[in-house]
């Protein structure tokens, strides 16, 4: 079948492709290098004239130092509670060869958190919120899609709701949380989900916007097949709606995301919630010579990982999207 | 004629564009027996698709009615499986799933696991796309992704086939191959088949009976012609056919004398220009529904 042939000059295409590739390999490379260390001579250059109340501006030098003492705090910090944990097991222990029947008490080790456990909560924070919002924007962003009386009840809400900043919701959630979340052993703390329902009130609408436009825009054609083979409604949202709608879907998740990273901070340093925001509010606050430099070290990694994220999220989109041509970026 | 198997009775269609109607359809009539091959040719715009997606359910006629083996269509389903043009495969399933997703849904009940296994690879088989059970539309050629769209279709075991000018994307060479492969498998199989082309060499080809529809507006069925050459049909032999020969000449007659593409004749040109860009198959769209049923669903 003379259809066959039609295959080669796709793969002639790939090979073309590879062999850019690698000779940009250098490029790519080298180029990028350039960039950093004109940006690092910059930054060193214009730090050396800035004379603030505390002290000069930091330098890359500077603050590649409070990298340093960052990392040391935090590894002093978790030496202190694998101690203290050691001595409560061995006081436990003597009690429980006294009187097999004594009483034991268990007490959490409560230090400072370091830098990197801000970090963590930040994570598990962003995380939290991203995942409520998308559990709401994604099977909304379909009825809406589908739907189009729905989309038009919709629309106004998701208009005006859209450009609200997320400090102006941070109180209302802070006491609508304080007056309905009053167990005795709370799972989370009420911090944590202040920080991620605010989160996800902004995560909620690229996601809600971007799955809305991609499921209306499915091919004509396709929603006729699957009218043709009389699919049931769950079917035809899982074998076509969805799969259909995932490049547009995980547009909308890529910029909730990093809508959601960029709020989280913000939020943290409000409320005082425990996070990477807090850390670079309490720094300022602290005020001693060291604390430029510290907060700009939160600066970088705020930044590295609000890029990471981005990148993890388009592996998965490699991942799971169907159409395997597609430049994404 | 008999033709109690497929009844389109008075049907007639007006859509609602923006406040103004347009009378797209009025009082097509045609009844098909089972096992019979019709084409339905003319103009672009002429409502040749309507009356398709009349039948296949996917658009409510105004007036008139379809019945399938005397039971009325008002609702797409499986036993009556249309190929469309651009083949309408799901890019993210391989050929085989693609065929599978009907499968699946026709056959849940009546066949087993092993039992749909083997209709699928053996519809595939047929239209000779066995070979290619795992690779993505992405992957394959226009023909090849039409094969499957077929296959698709046959698998679903239709009680009438509808074929949307399902070659008419495609380049002449294989063109001519999936006629060839149509004849074969409608030869085999025995479907019912009402195909839509531009194509009058197809048409003369392929059918039992050719329907001519006039222009529209209000455009209705001008003229049937029966075609009673002998099967199995050789394009080659039938070349020099004398009545092969003159069936597409009245074909022709009445696309170009008797109804002229009114774009054409507005135009003034004193020869139209031939009926078939075979580079480029006009963007069709015979219903001016436009998306209007897409969001229906």
């Amino acid at each position: 079948m003379s259809d066959a042939a039609a295959l080669r000059p796709d793969d002639r295409y790939r090979q073309m492709i590879s062999g850019i590739s690698s000779k940009t390999f250098l490029e790519g490379l080298v180029l990028p290098a350039i960039g950093i260390f004109a940006f690092l001579m910059l930054w060193q250059f214009a730090a050396n004239r800035i004379d603030t109340s505390l002290g000069q501006f930091p330098g890359p030098v500077q603050v590649w130092e409070q990298v340093q003492n960052l990392a040391d705090e935090h590894q002093r910090e978790r030496q202190k509670e694998t101690e203290f944990n050691q001595r409560q097991e061995e006081r436990n222990a003597k009690k429980l060869e006294k009187n097999p029947d004594a009483e034991i008490k268990w007490r959490d080790y409560t230090g400072k958190p370091t830098f990197i456990d801000q970090i963590r909560t930040s994570l598990w924070t962003v995380a939290a919120g991203f995942l409520i919002a998308n559990l709401i924007a994604i099977p909304l962003g379909i009825v809406c899609g589908l739907s189009a009386g729905m989309y038009k009840a919709m629309n106004p809400i998701i208009q005006v709701f859209k450009p609200v900043s997320p400090l102006a919701w941070l109180p209302l959630v802070t006491m609508v949380v304080s007056a309905s979340y009053t167990t005795e052993d709370p799972m989370f703390d009420k911090s944590f989900l202040n920080s991620a329902i605010t989160v996800s009130l902004c995560c909620l609408w690229p996601t809600l916007i971007n799955t809305t436009v991609g499921v209306a825009g499915i091919d004509r054609d396709l929603v006729n097949v699957s009218r043709v083979m009389a699919l049931p409604w769950f079917t035809h949202i899982r074998k076509i709606v969805i799969p259909a709608a995932i490049p547009m879907i995980f547009t909308g998740l890529r910029l909730s995301l990093a809508t959601g990273w960029m709020v989280l901070i913000a939020a943290e340093m409000l409320a005082q919630n425990p996070g990477l925001g807090k850390f670079v509010w309490d720094e300022f606050q602290n005020g001693s010579s060291d604390s430029l430099g510290r907060i700009m070290v939160a600066v970088l990694v705020i930044g590295f990982i609000g890029f990471a994220l981005d990148k993890l999220m388009l592996t998965l989109q490699k991942r799971v999207t169907w159409d395997k041509n597609a430049v994404l970026r | 004629m008999a033709g109690k198997y497929l009844d389109i009775t008075g049907v007639g269609i007006e859509f609602n564009t923006g406040g103004t109607k347009f009378r797209a359809l009025q009082n097509v009539n045609l009844k098909m027996e089972k096992g019979e091959f019709v084409s339905l040719i003319g103009h672009s715009g002429c409502g040749k698709s309507t009356v398709l997606n009349i039948v296949a359910g996917l658009l409510r006629a105004t007036e008139g009615g379809v019945a399938l083996e005397g039971r009325e269509v008002d609702e797409p389903g499986p036993d009556r499986a249309v190929v469309f043009q651009n083949h309408s495969l799901m890019p993210w399933l391989t050929v085989y799933e693609n065929v599978e997703l009907a499968v699946n849904q026709v056959f849940r009940k009546t066949k087993s696991r092993a039992e749909r296994r083997e209709w699928i690879e053996h519809n595939l088989k047929l239209v000779n796309m066995d070979h290619a059970m795992n690779k993505l539309p992405g992957e394959i050629s226009g023909g090849m992704k039409q094969r499957v769209g077929i296959a698709r279709c046959l698998a679903m075991q239709p009680k009438v086939l509808l074929m949307d000018e399902p070659f008419g994307a495609l380049d002449a060479l294989t063109r001519a191959q999936l006629q060839d492969s149509l004849m074969r498998i409608q030869a085999e199989l025995g479907n019912t088949v009402i195909m839509i082309t531009h194509d009058v060499d197809e048409a003369v080809l392929l059918s039992d009976r050719i329907v001519m529809m006039t222009n529209g507006p209000a455009a209705t069925i001008g003229e049937i012609l029966q075609i009673d050459l002998p099967r199995p049909r050789d394009r080659l032999e039938l070349a020099e056919d004398p009545d092969f020969v003159h069936l597409r000449q009245q074909v022709l007659e009445f696309l170009y004398a008797k109804h002229v593409n009114p774009d054409t004749k507005a135009r003034g040109e004193a020869k139209p220009a031939p009926l078939r860009d075979a580079s480029a198959p006009a963007p069709d769209d015979d219903s001016p529904s436009g998306g209007a049923d897409t969001q229906a669903a």
